[in-house]
């Protein structure tokens, strides 16, 4: 039984949540990119999120039951439309006048980093704990 | 009297093992907390704990035969893991609480040091009783 494998949970959450952090990041810095064709324009981006199977322990213990860990399975690009703006000053602006706004919910996207960076406080609470309890176990005796 | 070290530090030995599995279960439900369809788990700590301290608990051999040689150690504690009732399950299917989970992680540590404390108490005890001082 290794010890150190929740440090590798909790790193995995760590990493997770920081390619979360990213893709919002990603988000709001392109929230006003705007295009003159509906197909190119900027579409929000969000990770989906996925619980590793992991043989932990070999044969006995917890083994083949339990998940270990979670993983980016991939990212997804929002399906919502285009926001059509008509502003026929842009440079970018199409024949008709009309620009395209990315489908990024700049509420939505505030929320999900409030999320993601609490999920990310946890893990590294988690990480601390666990560190504090193994030096303790170190120290056990003397 | 021989008393064996295993024996000596009674429940305390298998009890920290099965902490530091409730511990990795419990990081693991934190580090799913936004894992669609992912079921929060727990362990079971009194079951585990009679399954870390008995033999027939962990995994046993059977002999077929007279050449065999028994396995009489114990392997590691069968702990099963059992799934939370969740209290408000999200429309993804996570039944991760974040709330709960720090709770009961924190209770797990706290419990673990606690542990840790009757066992350095105990090999304290057996160094006295060494050095005679």
């Amino acid at each position: 039984m290794s010890s150190f494998k929740i440090f590798d949970i909790a790193g995995s959450g760590l990493s997770a949540q920081s390619v979360r952090l990213n893709t919002v990041a990603s988000n709001l810095a392109n929230a006003d990119s705007v295009s003159g064709d509906p197909t190119t324009v900027y579409r929000a981006r969000h990770p989906v999120f996925q619980a590793v199977q992991q043989k932990m322990l070999g044969a006995a213990g917890l083994a083949d039951q339990s998940e270990a860990a979670v993983s980016v399975k991939g990212i997804v690009e929002s399906q919502a439309a285009p926001q059509m703006r008509y502003d026929p000053g842009n440079p970018l602006a199409n024949a008709q006048g009309n620009v395209y706004a990315p489908n990024v919910n700049v509420i939505e996207e505030m929320t999900d980093m409030i999320s993601a960076s609490r999920a990310y406080q946890d893990n590294v609470e988690v990480m601390n704990t666990s560190k504090d309890l193994m030096l303790a176990t170190l120290k056990l005796g003397q | 009297m021989p008393v064996g070290l295993d024996s000596y530090l009674g429940v305390h030995a298998d009890a920290l093992k099965v902490q530091t599995q409730r511990m990795d279960v419990l990081a693991n439900n934190l580090a799913n907390v936004d894992t669609p369809g992912y079921k929060a788990r727990d362990i079971d700590f009194r079951t585990a704990l009679a399954a870390a301290g008995s033999p027939e608990g962990g995994l046993t051999m059977t002999t077929t035969d007279a050449k065999d040689i028994a396995l009489n150690a114990t392997a590691e504690g069968g702990a099963e893991l059992k799934y939370r009732v969740p209290l408000q399950p999200s429309l993804d299917g996570n039944t991760v609480d974040s709330q709960q989970e720090q709770a009961a992680f924190a209770d797990n540590t706290v419990h673990y040091q606690a542990t840790l404390t009757f066992l350095s108490m105990r090999l304290r005890n057996l160094m006295t009783a060494i050095t005679g001082q």
